[in-house]
C-alpha cells in the first residue's frame, strides 16, 4: 500500500471540509504515516474467498408502517441552527460570485 | 443515613432504602450534587461532569418522593440518580459531546435511553465529560479539560467515558450511562475501579447517541457493582423502533443471572493471545488470581486460540475512522453548533464549512476524519476498509470457535493501569494501544463486561477483568462477574473502592460553581 504524503493529506482535507494550515498539514502528515504503517498488515490478514462483514449481527431490512410520526417541528429543528430565516436554515453563499 | 453513607452505597442498596422509605430521594440527590461540589470543579478536581443538572434532579427526586408517600407503585430504580455521558442527547440540558463545536447545543430530542430513565423516574445529576466525539482512550481528548483519576489526579481515567467512570468511582453518582465503540466504557472502568457493561450490539438503543462508527457503537451501563450495572441494563435495554439495529429481545433476567451466584461447571476460555506479552505484570497476576479464584469456585477454566485478534486493531482504526469520517460531516455549521466565517476572502458555505470545522473539531477527530477519508477514498477503499472488513469476518469466527467450546471468554480488560496525564497524548499509536483486548467484542457485536480484579503490585492502581459471551448472552456476563466479584470483595475485605485515596475537597479553591 502507498504512503501517505503531506499532498495526500491537503487533498483529503479538503475533501472532508476541514481547512487546515501548513504546520498542521506537515505535522498531521507525520502521524498518519505511522497510523497507516500499522494498520497496513490488515490487508494481508484475509484471502478472497473471506466475505466482508458489514455488521455485527446481521439483520434484514427493517421497515415499518408509513405513516407519518415523531417528527420534529420546525421549530424544533430550527433551534440549534446558527442562522435561520423564514422557518429555514440560513446559509452562506452556495457559489462563489465572481 | 449520613450522606457519607449515602453516596458510598449501591444503587440496589439506595433502592431498596427508598422503597423502604429510610431515606428520600430528595435527600440521596442533594447527597450527590454536594459530593459533586466537593470534589469535581477546581484546579485539581475531578472534572466529570460537563454540566450538572441540580434543578431537574431535585425536581424529579421530590415528584418520586410525593408519588412514594401517595402508595403509588414505582420503578424499582426511581428516586436513584444516575449521571449520563455527553455523547448521549437530553433534553433540557446542553449536549456537546466532548466537543466545541457544540458547545452550549441544546438537543431538540431525547435519546430513548434518557426516555427510559425519565420513565423510569431516575433523577438525572448532569452529563459527564469524554473524549471529544468519543475519540480517546484517556478523555484527555475533550475540549473542556480532561477528568482526572479519583486514584490518582496525575492519572487518566480511562476514554472516552472517563467522566462517567470517575464520577462512580469518586462517588459522584451511584450509576452512569457510557457509550462502547472499542472499549469506551470497559477501559475507564478497568482503571478505575468500577464495572462497565458494553451490551450485545442492539441490546441496547443507540437512538439519540451522538453517533462515531455505527457498526460499532454501543450504550452500556457503568457502575461499581455487577448487580448495579444489572438492573440498569435492565431499565435501558429492549426493542427500539427508532433504531433499525435494535433487536428485538427483551431485556430480562439480567439481574436474576447477578443473583444466581453459582459458576459451577461452567467453562471459562482465557484468550491466548488477551494476555502475556506486552501487558504489565501487575495486570498479570491479578488476572492469574482471578482465574484461580472461579476455578475454586468450580469453574473449569481453559486456554482457547483467538489466532485473528492480532488484526483486531488494525481492522478497527480502519472502520471506526472511516465510519466517523461519514457520520461527522453533519457538522457543517448549518443545521447546528457552531459557525465560523473565514478571516478573509469569499464568504461561500464551502469556505464557512472548512473554517467551521477548523476551529470546532480538536486534533484527534480531525486525525480520524482524514484517515477516514483516506481509508475510503478511490483506489485504497479495497485494501483498506475492504481488507478491514474481511477481518471482522475472521473475528467473529474466531469468537464462534471459541464460544463452541467455552461458556464465556476471560482477559485483562486493559494490558496496562492508569497512566499518567500527557504521558501518550503525542502518540497516538501507543494511545490505540490501550483498546487492544477491548476492541474483537464491538466488531464481532458481543457483550463485555469489566469488573475491578484488584490493585496491580507495582503501582496500587486498579486492574480490570474482562468477561465476553456470545451475542445475546449478557446474562451470563452478570452471573460470572457477580461471583468473581464476591469472591473478590471477601479477599479484600470490601470493595476495590475503600481501597482508593480520599478526595480532598476542591470547592474553597473552585471559581466557578458548576
Amino acid at each position: 500500500m502507498a504512503a501517505i504524503n503531506r499532498d495526500d493529506v491537503a487533498h483529503l482535507a479538503q475533501l472532508a471540509h476541514i481547512e487546515m494550515s501548513e504546520t498542521e498539514l506537515d505535522r498531521m502528515a507525520g502521524e498518519l504515516a505511522v497510523i497507516v504503517d500499522s494498520v497496513k498488515s490488515v490487508s494481508e490478514a484475509a484471502g478472497d474467498d473471506v466475505p466482508a462483514t458489514s455488521h455485527p449481527i446481521p439483520l434484514t431490512n427493517v421497515l415499518r408502517e408509513d405513516v407519518v410520526g415523531h417528527v420534529l417541528t420546525a421549530e424544533e429543528a430550527l433551534s440549534g441552527a446558527p442562522d435561520a430565516e423564514d422557518g429555514r436554515f440560513k446559509v452562506p453563499a452556495i457559489l462563489e460570485e465572481d | 443515613m449520613s450522606a457519607y453513607e449515602l453516596i458510598r452505597s449501591s444503587a440496589a442498596d439506595l433502592a431498596a432504602k427508598l422503597a423502604a422509605k429510610e431515606v428520600s430521594s430528595v435527600e440521596v440527590v442533594q447527597a450527590h450534587l454536594d459530593r459533586i461540589a466537593d470534589v469535581d470543579g477546581g484546579e485539581r478536581g475531578i472534572n466529570a461532569f460537563l454540566h450538572v443538572n441540580t434543578d431537574e434532579a431535585l425536581a424529579v427526586a421530590a415528584d418520586v418522593d410525593a408519588r412514594r408517600a401517595a402508595g403509588e407503585q414505582l420503578h424499582e430504580l426511581a428516586g436513584v440518580p444516575i449521571a449520563v455521558k455527553d455523547l448521549i442527547v437530553t433534553k433540557g440540558q446542553p449536549t456537546t459531546a466532548g466537543s466545541k463545536i457544540l458547545e452550549g447545543w441544546m438537543s431538540p430530542y431525547d435519546a430513548t435511553v434518557v426516555k427510559k430513565l425519565r420513565a423510569a423516574r431516575m433523577p438525572m445529576l448532569g452529563k459527564t465529560n469524554l473524549d471529544e466525539f468519543a475519540m480517546g482512550s484517556s478523555t484527555e481528548h475533550s475540549a473542556y479539560g480532561p477528568t482526572r483519576n479519583p486514584w490518582d489526579l496525575d492519572r487518566i481515567p480511562g476514554g472516552s467515558g472517563g467522566g462517567s467512570a470517575a464520577a462512580v468511582a469518586a462517588f459522584e453518582a451511584p450509576l452512569a450511562l457510557g457509550t462502547d465503540t472499542g472499549g469506551s466504557i470497559r477501559q475507564p472502568g478497568a482503571v478505575t475501579g468500577t464495572v462497565g457493561v458494553k451490551p450485545t450490539y442492539g441490546a441496547v438503543s443507540r437512538y439519540g447517541a451522538i453517533a462515531m462508527a455505527s457498526s460499532l457503537d454501543q450504550i452500556g451501563p457503568v457502575s461499581r457493582t455487577v448487580l448495579d450495572s444489572a438492573l440498569l441494563q435492565e431499565v435501558i435495554g429492549g426493542h427500539d423502533p427508532f433504531d433499525s439495529t435494535s433487536l428485538t429481545d427483551p431485556s430480562t433476567g439480567l439481574v436474576a443471572a447477578a443473583r444466581l451466584g453459582n459458576v459451577k461447571g461452567m467453562k471459562i476460555g482465557i484468550i491466548k493471545e488477551l494476555h502475556g506479552e506486552g501487558y504489565q505484570t501487575g495486570v498479570e497476576n491479578r488476572f492469574n488470581e482471578s482465574l484461580e479464584l472461579l476455578r475454586s469456585a468450580g469453574a473449569e477454566i481453559v486456554e482457547v486460540s483467538c489466532p485473528n485478534f492480532g488484526y483486531a486493531l488494525g481492522a478497527y482504526y480502519l472502520i471506526m475512522p472511516s465510519e466517523a469520517s461519514s457520520n461527522l460531516a453533519k457538522f457543517d455549521g448549518v443545521r447546528f453548533g457552531a459557525r465560523t466565517l473565514p478571516k478573509d476572502g469569499p464568504l461561500t458555505i464551502e469556505r464557512v464549512m472548512g473554517a467551521t470545522r477548523a476551529a470546532g473539531f480538536g486534533d484527534e477527530v480531525k486525525r480520524r476524519i482524514i484517515l477516514g477519508t483516506y481509508a475510503l477514498s478511490a483506489g485504497y477503499y479495497d485494501a483498506y476498509y475492504g481488507s478491514a472488513q474481511k477481518v471482522r469476518t475472521l473475528i467473529q469466527r474466531d469468537f464462534a470457535a471459541a464460544f463452541a467450546q467455552v461458556d464465556v471468554l476471560i482477559s485483562p480488560t486493559s494490558p496496562v493501569t492508569a497512566f499518567k496525564l500527557g504521558e501518550k497524548l503525542n502518540d497516538p499509536l501507543s494511545m490505540y494501544l490501550n483498546d487492544v483486548a477491548t476492541i474483537p467484542a464491538n466488531m464481532a457485536g458481543v457483550p463485555g463486561l469489566t469488573l475491578p480484579g484488584g490493585l496491580a503490585d507495582e503501582d496500587g492502581l486498579p486492574v480490570g477483568i474482562q468477561l465476553l459471551a456470545p451475542a445475546r448472552e449478557d446474562a451470563r456476563l452478570y452471573r460470572v462477574g457477580a461471583v468473581l466479584e464476591s469472591l473478590l470483595e471477601s479477599q479484600w475485605g470490601g470493595p476495590i473502592l475503600d481501597k482508593a485515596p480520599t478526595l480532598a475537597s476542591t470547592a474553597a479553591t473552585s471559581g466557578e460553581v458548576k
